[in-house]
């Protein structure tokens, strides 16, 4: 499996990750190394096979609808980059 | 004996008796850190002020007459593990400035039992690494020779323990981030059954594969810390409701006729020689106790490591869009707009083999690959975890090596991604399986410590745990310290 350069642009993009153009082809080697170890896989007929999703088979446990937790905004939000008025903010999405 | 040579259930005893205060204890630990950390890297924030706080509390409590296993005695965290009011950085630029707002279970529990916390130690960046090399902080030394790698990603407790700048710490173990780290440094780590150990507060790599255990020099002092650690918790939604027992309990128990699996697929090419000469050994100190050594066969086992690279990248790219400069961590200063804002604070704050793994994974779980990549994988992983079901009908326990080889040095493969994860081919399909597995010290090959690596069934760390004490009733590995600190 070989990426190139505008797999990675794309991938990065999905990813919300920006990569500097310089280092671009860098990681579409090593990103192409990776998938052709990851390829081994296809080696294995798996038909029929059920995929494991939980190493114990766990199914997700469900709880009351209750409140369990009291409001704790501030003390959270004071690790925020930037808030206002219990707001997170961020650069104006909508004009 | 000194102090820091004394194991976790040494200086328990000894804080019991009277014999020194956990203050004292403590801030002989502070001493030996402030010495010796400059050379290793081993703590990425040392606690002192904090700790001595704790240390103070806890011989108030012993001089009101308790006497918890745990009360008093000093051990260090990965920081991995949320502390609330103390950074919490995962090692990462993301997270440098990050002050948790909460503690993980993990802490809760043990400062609850009145452990004292040292500090946070060093690791690879969100746990992704087999050497410690990829910390936002510089890389960890090994203490057995400061030109090579500890291991990873829990390599800063590996280091620390070995160096007895710690007695105990805790660690993750995602695909042998306790294991490998603890073979390579010469000590005991075990990583318990998924599920065992809540993940709360634990910043979560890939969480179908992640589980808290622990570093220390005994499987003894394992036991103690398990029993500390161990247990449901609401607030994880895989923690798993079953009672702990008591793991220190059976310790000593006789273990003849217990039958001892050597899968063939570890013992085979890639093999170190030197590893699997003391090995071998190792294996025969069992024999002497009346163990029997059944040959074995896991055949998935090879397809663990590429299984591995497409489940785990992708829960990380999952796990880690959480991390998008809005909320908490790095944020770019001046974004042009909101995308700009995510993708440069992503782009600033993450290093590069965790932007490796996350387009990895971005990649695996995108349109049209879902069904060949992950879907693929998971399968393959019932494969895998279905030989040791079928293992575990024969045999006990399972032996095997920890790693292929001793540690490595510095820069040795820090620009070969595909051969840096090789190093972990014999840890990861205790992960992808959900086992438990520990590593103990089996002797070493050209001065560098070697790992045996036990694996138990579901479970049973109880029996695990025992299977390691009676190594170290019979040798004195476990006691070997690397001169120098």
């Amino acid at each position: 499996m070989s990426l190139d350069a505008k797999d990675v642009n794309k991938i990065a993009h999905l990813a919300r990750l920006r990569i500097e153009e310089a280092d671009v082809p860098g990681y579409a080697s090593q990103l192409s190394e990776i998938l052709d170890l990851v390829e081994q896989m296809s080696a294995i007929d798996t038909t029929g096979v059920s995929p494991m999703a939980h190493p114990l088979d766990a199914v997700q446990r469900l709880r009351p609808d209750e409140v369990t937790e009291t409001d704790d905004r501030e003390h959270f939000q004071s690790i925020a980059p930037q808030t206002e008025a219990g707001l997170y903010l961020v650069p104006k999405v909508i004009e | 004996m000194s102090l820091h040579e004394k194991t976790l259930a040494e200086l328990a005893a000894g804080l019991r008796a009277r014999e020194y205060s956990s203050e004292e204890l403590t801030q002989h630990f502070l001493d030996r850190i402030a010495a010796h950390d400059g050379t290793l890297n081993s703590f990425i924030t040392v606690t002192g002020e904090r700790a001595l706080d704790q240390a103070r509390a806890a011989d108030a409590r012993i001089a009101a007459g308790e006497t918890g296993p745990l009360l008093g005695v000093p051990i260090a965290h990965k920081d991995i593990f949320c502390t609330n009011g103390v950074r919490t950085s995962c090692a990462s630029k993301m997270l440098d400035k990050f002050i948790a707002p909460y503690d993980a279970t993990v802490v809760e529990k043990l400062d609850a039992a009145g452990i004292v916390t040292l500090g946070k130690t060093n690791m690879d960046e969100f746990a992704m690494g087999s050497s410690n090399e990829t910390s936002f902080y510089g890389p960890v030394r090994n203490p057995w020779d400061t030109e090579r790698v500890p291991g990873g990603s829990s390599g800063g407790s590996a280091a620390a323990v070995a160096a007895r700048l710690a007695p105990a710490a805790t660690g993750t173990d995602t695909g042998g981030s306790i294991r490998q780290p603890a073979a390579l440094c010469g000590i005991s780590g075990l990583k318990p059954t998924y599920g065992r150990v809540s993940r709360y507060g634990m910043i979560a790599f890939a969480s179908s594969l992640d589980q808290g255990g622990m570093f220390a020099q005994t499987a003894e002092d394992c036991g103690l810390l398990l029993g500390g650690m161990a247990g449901f918790d609401r607030r994880d939604s895989t923690s798993v409701d079953r009672e702990v027992p008591d793991y220190t309990a059976g310790l000593g128990a006789d273990i003849k006729g217990l039958k001892i699996g050597l899968p063939k697929e570890y013992f085979a090419e890639g093999l170190d020689a030197g590893v699997d000469s003391t090995l071998r050994e190792a294996l025969k100190v069992y024999e002497s106790l009346g163990a029997e050594l059944v040959e074995i066969s896991l055949p998935n086992s090879g397809l663990s490591v590429p299984v591995y690279y497409v489940v785990a990248p992708a829960e990380c790219s999952s796990n880690l869009s959480r991390m998008d400069g809005v909320r908490f961590g790095h944020r770019v200063a001046d974004p042009k707009d909101l995308k700009d804002l995510y993708e440069r604070s992503r782009g600033e704050g993450f290093g590069d083999e965790v932007k490796r793994r996350i387009m990895i994974g971005t990649y695996a779980l995108s349109a049209g690959y879902y069904d060949a990549y992950y879907l693929k994988a998971q399968q393959l992983r019932r494969l895998i975890a279905d030989d040791f079901k079928r293992a575990f009908e024969q045999v006990d326990v399972i032996a095997a090596p920890t790693t292929p080889s001793t540690a490595f040095k510095l820069g040795e493969k820090s620009d070969d991604p595909v051969s840096m994860y090789l190093s972990d081919i014999d840890t990861i399909a205790v992960n992808l399986a959900g086992v438990p597995g520990m590593s103990i010290p089996a002797g070493f090959a050209d001065g560098l410590p070697v790992g045996l690596q036990l694996i138990g069934n579901y479970f049973d760390e109880a029996r695990l745990l025992n299977v390691a004490h009676r190594f170290q009733m019979a040798t004195d590995w476990h006691t070997r310290a690397p001169a120098g600190f």
